[in-house]
């Protein structure tokens, strides 16, 4: 059978990260799976909850983790914030009490929670039938802070150096580089309250990439691309920030207008150009 | 020279020790922590010296400081911690900590911006940067100062001028209230 997911885009990818959200239903649905959305899902909180009741930091994730649960499909959950809240209330709801004190609050019992899955852990596992190889394309992987840590949250990677993203770029005939800063923070969710802390931490991480070689850089997270994105308005030699689904999108020979490449501020083109590999 | 003399009062600690489920009091004030941290230079303490005022019971010192704000929740801190101590989790029962007992935040901008984020995401179900962006800079009288990275967001279709809504949020915001009491 066909794998199956509920599908949890969250805020960003109704909004300032759509490309992410037309590029992995695209993905999804060209290898065959099957994605369909929670129907009026919420907000998970993002940090702002977390960061002020901790109560309500699990109310808003345990939800929609309920609504997937009467879908009986394993959560499909393309931003890494909202993928990190749902992980980590699956991981605090363990804790002795947790899960009745929140399904008490939420004033209907929670029966047993589905799979979390973030597309780097789908796609990990999947046949990816390339049609387009991405000729040697120098990638640097950027995994964030929350496709990172804490242990325990993403099965099967590294804490200090994750490579589910570099294996999956290799295979579509890209050339990962290795480079020190796949996990450093970019910031997060600070560019109203402290833009030019985001700013700085932002432009070292690009810094990185480039002195390791790269070409573009690859993430998975609407945060992280958007703060890598922005940090580069203005600048000499910017890097193009591509989400990995775009990059799988392109591998698998999808039509630009599944990938909405021209969406980011560093426009990707050029080097895709460059490469032979822009689609348009 | 004024000497100081600190007593050490158990009790702040055990109170958190028990709200985070983490034991401060291994804490070996290595400094991985500190080191590790992206936001350490603007901070006050940093997290290490914050661990070490919660082990010597400097409510006032742990409460107030700006490092509780700054944090950005990266967990780099927790995952390298060599005593197994979820710093960042310490960190986050501190600030739930502080806003419930009413301490001034050491941040301002960053308590306002979760503020108006929540109280959106309540009425709204969803987030709305537009929303959010304006009142931010309205009520921080700096309405300008994003104007252009706004500007540019609207140019590429970014951000939606209508707000998406999503009805179920606002009685999860009520039950989670009636529940925390």
């Amino acid at each position: 059978m066909a794998k199956a997911f509920a599908y949890y885009p969250g805020c960003s990818l109704h909004a300032t990260a759509r490309e992410y959200d037309v590029s992995t239903r695209a993905v999804f649905s060209a290898l065959g799976m099957d994605v369909k959305e929670i129907e009026g899902w919420v907000c998970c909180g993002a940090s702002s909850a977390h960061s002020t009741d901790h109560l309500l930091a699990l109310v808003l994730p345990a939800h929609e983790l309920q609504a997937a649960s009467e879908m009986e499909r394993p959560v499909l959950v393309p931003c890494a914030m909202c993928y990190s809240r749902l992980k980590l209330t699956l991981l605090e709801l363990e804790r002795p009490g947790k899960k009745e004190e929140v399904g008490k609050a939420l004033g209907k019992p929670l029966g047993k929670m589905p799979a979390v899955l973030h597309p780097m852990e789908a796609l990990r596992e999947e046949e990816i039938p390339v049609k387009r190889p991405l000729g040697g394309l120098k990638v640097a992987c950027y995994y964030g802070c929350l496709l990172a840590r804490p242990q325990g949250v993403v099965p099967g990677e590294d804490l200090e150096n994750p490579q589910g993203m570099d294996r999956i770029m290799a295979r579509l005939g890209a050339q990962p580089v290795p480079w020190p800063f796949k996990n450093e923070c970019c910031g997060a969710s600070m560019f109203l309250a402290k833009k030019d802390l985001l700013l700085r931490l932002s432009r070292r991480i690009v810094f990185q990439a480039q002195e390791a070689g790269a070409e573009a850089l690859v993430v998975g997270c609407p945060m992280c691309h958007f703060n890598l994105d922005l940090a580069q308005r203005g600048t000499e030699h910017p890097l193009p920030v591509l989400y990995l689904t775009q990059a799988v999108g392109l591998a698998l020979g999808l039509p630009p207008s599944d990938l909405m490449l021209k969406r980011h501020f560093i426009s990707p083109l050029p080097v895709l150009k460059g490469k032979g590999i822009w689609p348009g | 020279m004024k000497s100081l003399v600190i007593i050490p009062s158990p009790d702040f600690r055990r109170e958190l020790e028990t709200e985070s489920g983490e034991r401060v009091s291994s804490c070996i004030q290595c400094g991985k922590c500190s080191g590790s941290c992206p936001v350490f230079a603007i901070m006050d303490l940093g997290p290490r010296r914050l661990m070490r005022a919660v082990q010597l019971g400097l409510r006032e010192e742990a409460l107030g400081s700006n490092t509780l704000w700054l944090c950005l929740f990266c967990m780099t801190c927790s995952s390298r911690c060599p005593m197994k101590i979820d710093v960042a989790r310490v960190i986050e029962t501190l600030r739930h900590r502080a806003i419930k007992e009413g301490v001034r935040p050491a941040d301002r901008e960053i308590a306002l911006f979760h503020r108006l984020f929540l109280a959106e995401i309540e009425a709204l179900g969803r987030a709305y940067e537009l929303g959010l962006g304006g009142a931010y800079g309205l009520l921080t009288l700096r309405p300008w100062t994003n104007l252009r990275e706004f500007g540019a967001m609207l140019r590429r279709g970014k951000v939606p001028f209508i707000p998406e809504r999503a009805a179920g949020s606002g009685p999860l915001f009520e039950k989670a209230r009636k529940a925390g009491g």
